[in-house]
Parts: structure tokens; sequence; C-alpha cells
């Protein structure tokens, strides 16, 4: 698989580390009334989706950034590769 | 029909004119008792175990391809009781005790080939753990051997006990353990459970779950709908997208395992060799093929190919401890999709919904589980209280903080 990483282009997959379902990113309030039910699911539970995935990938091998890639797990074929970073401030974080 | 020596003989004398279909070709029924969804090995020793052990024989077995054609077909066929945990050990050493009669029981050719496994150790800390594990059998009622490096030396000239990273000091034996044939293990439940009465349905799919009132009735299928008191659930590396028709999230991710067969030898092998440091596996076939694997690809998938780059670290883990392999040629390759748990634990429960059963979660060692996963759902499904070997396979156990964390890894999978 080639991720065209948004930054240094086109790169072998296998420069990266694979973390999982992008839903990792969004972690819950550890304050919340049922925070123990939501860091289960959030630890444990999966969509597992067969056909279009957001996921983590490391650039471990390159520039140690984190991307968020949406792949199909059908075919492999990535319709979108995005900084993690970007993802985050769009979903209203500061980092 | 009985299968025997006397009837081969015979059926060669006549022509063999008298064999007939293993098992039926029945078309669904309105209702049943219980609904497997999942015709691969899991489903199909449930189906045989139900109707054997538990006497429910108003059973059907939907399967939306053919029989074999899931995981059960796909593996590398080892089969062992090494594990550590009380979750898990003696699961497997009763899953073992099965295999040992399997032939007898289900009068089918199965295969199963006692030949050994041994798990290489590279270093003091790993003999200490293997030590440990080997008594964890022990306490399970299970076989252990501990070898030291002159004994392997003798054993298996050609290991490479010298490379520099990972020299081999030793292993530790189940000779117990082995292989079996796969499609015969599908195909001598499919032939018991049948015969007993189970409707084993082919090219059925399971489209929809029936959920009334937080209550099961029945499934949609490509045949039909089909109403059932009980719906379980037995899909393998499909678990979460069966599962999500009845609006569940599991603890699993898809992903796909690779096996290589190389070109048939001479007899190498005398049993199934680990590498305990690079994650590597072999045995020979009966066939000769040096048969082998090693890592998932590590990212969620449900095509069922691999990609190169595992390829490559298979080979380099071979070549690691057996540089003969070297010099054969590979043959062929394959992926097979299997759910990968939160903790590389199975499952084998009831969901929270009514009437609705869920066995899944068997990352890659599935296959030697096949006799007790079966038993044990069966009991499940017919008593509705689990069997005390698999009584911590439980789908809450993430909640409970009662993890069954074999490698001790955490919530990451790839696991076996
Ligand atoms: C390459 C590889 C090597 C392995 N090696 C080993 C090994 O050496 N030892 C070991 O112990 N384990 C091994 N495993 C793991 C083992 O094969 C599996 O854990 C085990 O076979 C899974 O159970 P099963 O046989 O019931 O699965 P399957 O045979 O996959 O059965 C599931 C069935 O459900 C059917 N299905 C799916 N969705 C639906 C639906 N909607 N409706 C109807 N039917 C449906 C599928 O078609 C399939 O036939 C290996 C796996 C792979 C892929």
């Amino acid at each position: 698989m080639i991720i065209n990483h948004p930054l240094l282009g086109p790169r072998d997959a296998a420069e990266f580390v694979y973390l999982g379902d992008a839903c990792m990113m969004d972690r819950p309030d550890w304050q919340a009334e049922d925070a123990m039910a939501q860091f289960v699911e959030y630890g444990y539970l999966r969509d597992n989706p067969a056909g279009e995935h957001q996921e983590l990938w490391y650039h471990e091998q390159g520039d140690r950034s984190w991307l968020v890639i949406t792949r199909n797990t059908l075919t492999h074929e990535i319709s979108k590769v995005e900084m993690a970073r970007d993802v985050a401030r769009s979903r209203g974080r500061d980092k | 029909m009985r299968y025997s020596a006397f009837r081969i003989f015979k059926e060669g004398l006549t022509g063999n004119k008298g064999w007939k279909a293993a098992w039926r070709e029945p078309d669904p029924k309105p209702e049943y008792d219980i609904i497997i969804i999942g015709g691969g090995g899991h489903g199909l020793s449930t189906a045989y175990y139900l109707s054997k052990e538990f006497g429910m024989r108003n059973v059907a077995v939907l399967e939306k391809g053919w029989l074999g054609s899931g995981n059960i077909g796909r593996n590398t066929t080892i089969i062992r009781s090494n594990y550590l945990l009380p979750g898990n050990q003696p699961f497997y050493e009763m899953s073992m005790k099965l295999w040992e009669n399997l032939e007898q029981d289900t009068n089918y050719n199965s295969m199963v080939s006692q030949r050994s496994i041994l798990n290489l150790f590279h270093s003091d800390a790993q003999r200490d753990a293997f030590v440990r594990r080997g008594n964890a059998m022990f306490l399970s009622g299970a076989d252990a051997e501990l070898a030291d490096e002159a004994q392997l030396r003798r054993e298996l000239p050609f290991l490479n006990f010298d490379n520099a990273r990972f020299p081999i000091k030793g292993g530790l034996y189940q000779r117990r353990g082995g292989t079996a044939r796969h499609d015969a293990v599908a195909w001598g439940y499919a032939r018991g459970a049948d015969s007993r009465g189970v409707d084993i349905i082919q090219n059925c799919e399971v489209t929809g779950i029936d959920i009334e009132n937080g209550v099961c009735r029945g499934v949609q299928t490509t045949r039909g709908a089909i109403r059932a008191r009980k719906v379980a659930m037995c899909v393998a590396g499909s678990s979460g997208r069966v599962a999500a028709l009845a609006g569940m999230r599991l603890p699993i991710e898809s992903h796909v395992l690779q096996a290589f067969v190389s070109e048939g030898l001479k007899p190498v092998l005398p049993g199934v060799i680990t590498f305990g440091a690079g994650h590597f596996y072999v045995s020979q076939s009966d066939k000769g093929g040096l048969v082998f694997g090693g890592d998932i690809d590590g990212y969620n998938t449900y095509a069922q190919r691999g990609n190169l780059p595992v390829v490559e670290d298979v080979a380099e883990g071979g070549m690691a401890i057996m540089p003969m392999i070297g010099r054969a040629r590979l043959l062929r390759s394959w992926g097979g999709v299997m759910d990968m748990s939160m903790d590389g634990t199975p499952f084998i429960d009831k969901t929270h919904i009514e009437g609705l059963y869920f066995n899944g979660g068997w990352c890659y060692g599935g296959f030697k589980a096949t006799p007790a996963s079966g038993y044990c759902y069966a009991h499940l499904l017919a008593k509705d209280e689990p069997h005390p070997v698999a009584a911590q396979m439980r789908l809450d156990r993430f909640m409970t903080g009662n993890l069954i964390d074999e490698k001790g890894q955490g919530n990451q999978p790839n696991l076996h």
C-alpha cells in the first residue's frame, strides 16, 4: 500500500505503524458522570466496518507525524489522507 | 452410512458405487429451535454437540457460502493446549482431549496427528516464562516437556542454533500437540450433525436479525425469513458485520492472517516448530509441503488477501531459525480474515438481547478450539448457562476488569 502523505508525498505503508480506529482521538472526559462506561467503550468497542474506515497511522520511519487515513477495508483503497493535527483542530480541539 | 475398512474394501470391489453424499441439502424450514449463523468449524461442531450431547435436533446451520469456505479451510491446522491462564488453559485442554477422540466419535478421518509442537526459546527470561507456562499446563492436566539446547541439537540438527540475535537455547514441547486435516474436521462434524437431523443450509446468507421488543425472534436470509427461539452467531472473521445487524458493537477488529505452503518435500519436519522471538511457525503437511505463517498484516481488513511486507517478514523469520527453508520454492499463499479481540481471547456468551448468542473473537488460534468451542457453545445454548471451562469468556469482561490477557499486552489486538 502507498500512503500519500500530505507533506511528504507518496510513501510505502511499511514506514508506518498502525494504531487502529481514528475514534482513538476522541478521548472521553474523565470527569463525566459515566466516565467508566465511556472509557470501556473508548478502549475496547469498535464499529469494525467493512468499507470506509477512518484510522490512525504513525509515520515512525519518517517524520513521526500522525495521520488520519480513510481507507476501504474491503479493497485497501485509500481515499483521503489528513494530518491528525488538522482533523483534531477541525473538531474544535486546540492541539 | 458408517465408514470402515470393511466398507472401503467392499466399495473397492464393487466399483465405488455405494458411497452416498455425506450430508443432505435441505430447504430451510419456517422455524427452528436454534439457528446457528455460520457453517465454519465452530458452527458445525456446535450443531454436532447440540444434537449428540444435548439432544437438540430441530437445529439449522446457515452458511453464506459452502461448508469450509471460511477460516476452517484456510488455517495452518495447528492444534495444541499450551496456554497459561486459568480462563484459557483448561478450555484448550478440553479441546485437546476431544481432538484425541474425534475420529472415533464422528466416524470420520480428520487425520488428527499428534506429531508434537515445540516452542523455541532464546533467552533466560523466555525460558523462565516457558517453565511457568509448562507448570500451568500441568495444572490443567496437559503434558509439557522442557528441552534444553543439547537435546534439540540432537533431535533437530537443521535448526539455526547459533543465530547471532536469537540463538536457540531450548524449547517447550507439547508432545500431544500437532495438526489435523482442517476441511475434514468441518466435513466430519457436518456429517455427524446432519445424520442426527440438523439442517445444514449452504448458500444462505443471513442479512438481518429480527429483534422484537428486545427479544431475538429469527433471521432474514437470502432464502427468506426463518424464525427461531434462539439465534447463535458463529461467523469467525465476520463477527463485526453480523453483530452490526443486531445493532451491536463488539470488542473486536477484523484482521488478515496469511499462510504459505512450499513445494512438496520428503519428510523433514517431525512436528510443529514455532520461533518464539520472531513469530514464525512451521509444520509439514502429509503431502510434504512446508506449511508456515507468522504475524497478521496489522490493520483492519476484510480483504481475503495479504500484503508483501508481511510475506517478507515471515520469510525472514523462517530463514532465521531454519535456513534450509530458503532452498524450497513457495507454492502458494493466501489470507484469511479473523476477529482480533481486544485481549486476544475469544467469547462464548449470551448477548444483552434475549435469545441472541455470540461465539467469536478467536483471533488466529481458533482452529485448535473447534471441538471445545462447539461443545461449550452447545452447552450454553442448550442449558442457558456457560460450560465451566468457558465461564470466563464473557463479553462484559472489559467492563468488569476480568480480561484474559494471555500476552499481557493490554488493549492492543495483534494477539493470538
Ligand atoms: C492463515 C490462518 C492460519 C491459521 N492457523 C491456525 C492454526 O494453526 N491453529 C489454530 O488453532 N487456528 C488457526 N487459525 C485460526 C482459525 O482458523 C480460526 O480461528 C477458526 O477457524 C475460526 O472458526 P471457524 O472455523 O468457525 O471459522 P470459519 O470457517 O470462518 O466460519 C465462519 C463461517 O461463517 C460464515 N458467515 C459469515 N457471515 C455470514 C452470514 N452473514 N450468514 C451466513 N454465514 C456467514 C462464513 O462464510 C464462514 O464459513 C488460522 C487462521 C488463518 C486465517
